[in-house]
């Protein structure tokens, strides 16, 4: 199924270069800007130091970004999900990480605080953050 | 042009991935699952090309008959090949890894698609199809998304949105006697009400949506049509800016999938004349694949009210009625 892989690439080579000579530049920038300072020049020192800083930062700003969008298309976090276990008798309550073999209605060894009995899993669920929730119904 | 190609080529890429991992878990799993000493990375392959052939629709007469069949086929086909890769499985678990292997196989799917499209786009230099290819690219990713979240559940055995009317079914049936009925369905009597329930839901925990038309048929025909009501409960698609969670009521057949269980419902309900009426728990499709949200299970409760409302609103005591759960079972036992 994998004979032919697709021409995709993480990011545009292009861009990166683009950003690689604008960080480069800059530096150069800044380090005319303090030979200019050292000279005692320091209108012409100050006018390489402001375009030097100004083109670092938007260099890495840039950088960021698309190192932050690679790490947004690899990972596929996992959304940490909850298992209520209660207790049949007296109605007992323990919310705990959902563990590999839950299942709801599972009858589970763990016994309640409060009167002993065997405790059964009556839900298991995932909450979604009030971020999400308020794009949800946003109108 | 160019920012649209790599606009599809980014999403391609996260396709890939998807697929990838997908791959990659489903054989991990597969290992683990059935203690293999030989690599089922083949057989793997083998699956996540399968393909079905819709039955012919030129002539629709039977054509439900047909399609069921094929489906049939099909459902034996994914078990008997799960039971090759995992012989050690258990009934559960071969549940859970052919409903993983069917995720891969759906992530697979919408890769080789949208690559097609892609490049064909790129060989006949057309700003049409990339154009049309980067418009619905969203909701086809949101899709992906959900199936690669989906396949998630299934390996761990969580249960997923569209569980609910399952759910909702079990808290139903609690504490009463169970029996197994048509192909993977399980059926128990509980009074609510004053009135004779016979309430219906998949076999759990393993990923299972058994056949509730069948079974639903099965118990019109036991009773001679004497049915007052029958409710079925599933999880239902919402729309944007609604909430999940959310339940509604309305009347006919709430089963999702090809409709042969639906034509089932619906053509035994005419025959006797019984009235169905359907609950949907409302969620998008996302959360219908991955695993419950919180929302969902607060919703159970409501649900219940609703079933128990309509009982006392629209039959009397002493009658007989059908209250049954459709969905995905997975992570829910009974």
């Amino acid at each position: 199924m994998n004979q032919t892989v697709p021409p995709t690439r993480r990011f545009p080579p292009l861009l990166i270069g683009v950003i690689m000579i604008a960080l480069l530049l800059s530096l150069i920038s800044i380090y005319f800007g303090m030979t200019e300072y050292m000279l005692g020049d320091s209108s012409t020192a100050s006018f390489y130091m402001s375009i030097g800083m100004v083109t670092l930062a938007l260099s890495t700003y840039m950088l960021y970004q698309t190192r932050k969008r690679m790490i947004r298309l690899i990972s596929m976090e996992m959304q940490p999900l909850s298992s209520t276990v209660q207790c049949q008798k007296c109605g007992f309550k323990n919310i705990r990480a959902f563990k590999q073999g839950d299942y709801v209605f599972k009858e589970t060894d763990e016994a309640c605080p409060k009167d002993s009995q065997k405790m059964v899993i009556s839900s298991i669920y995932r909450e979604v953050k009030e971020k999400e929730k308020a794009k949800e119904t946003g109108y | 042009m160019m920012i649209m190609v790599r606009e599809v080529e980014g999403s391609l890429f996260k396709l890939k991935l998807m697929r990838d991992e997908a791959r990659k878990a489903a054989i991990n799993n597969i290992k683990e699952t059935g203690k293999l000493e030989t690599d089922p990375t083949g057989h793997v392959d083998r699956f996540l090309e399968y393909f079905a052939i819709a039955p012919v629709d030129t002539d629709p007469s039977g054509v439900i008959w047909r399609l069921e069949h094929l489906l049939d086929v099909r459902d034996v086909r994914f078990k008997d090949d799960v039971k090759l890769m995992a012989p050690k499985a258990d009934e559960t678990q071969v549940n859970n890894l052919e409903l993983m292997l069917e995720a891969a196989l759906a992530l697979n799917l919408i890769y080789r698609v949208i690559r097609h499209y892609y490049l064909l786009g790129k060989k006949t230099l057309s700003l049409y199809v990339i154009m049309q290819l980067q418009m619905i690219l969203p909701l086809i990713m949101r899709e992906a998304e959900a199936y690669a979240s989906a396949q998630k559940a299934f390996t761990l055995g969580q249960p997923i949105g569209d569980g609910a009317g399952a759910l909702v079914a079990a808290k139903l049936m609690q504490g009463h006697e169970k029996t197994k009925v048509e192909k993977d369905m399980i059926l128990a009597h509980v009074p609510i009400e004053g009135r004779n329930a016979y309430v219906l839901k998949a076999e759990g925990p393993g990923g299972n949506v058994g056949k509730p038309g069948e079974a639903i048929k099965q118990v019109i025909e036991q009773n001679e049509g004497k049915i007052s009501l029958a409710i079925l409960i599933d999880a239902g698609l919402k729309l944007e800016g609604e909430k999940t969670g959310e339940v509604a009521e309305g009347i006919g057949v709430a089963i999702g999938g090809p409709e042969v269980d639906k034509y089932k419902v619906e053509e035994s309900a005419l025959k006797h004349k019984v009235p169905v009426n359907s609950i949907i728990i409302r969620e998008d499709v996302g959360d219908a694949v991955s695993p419950m949200r919180k929302e969902i299970v607060d919703a159970i409760d409501g649900a219940i009210e609703r079933v128990k409302r309509l009982l006392l609103e629209r039959t009397k005591p002493g009658d007989s009625v059908i209250v049954a759960g459709i969905g995905n079972t997975i992570g829910i036992g009974q």
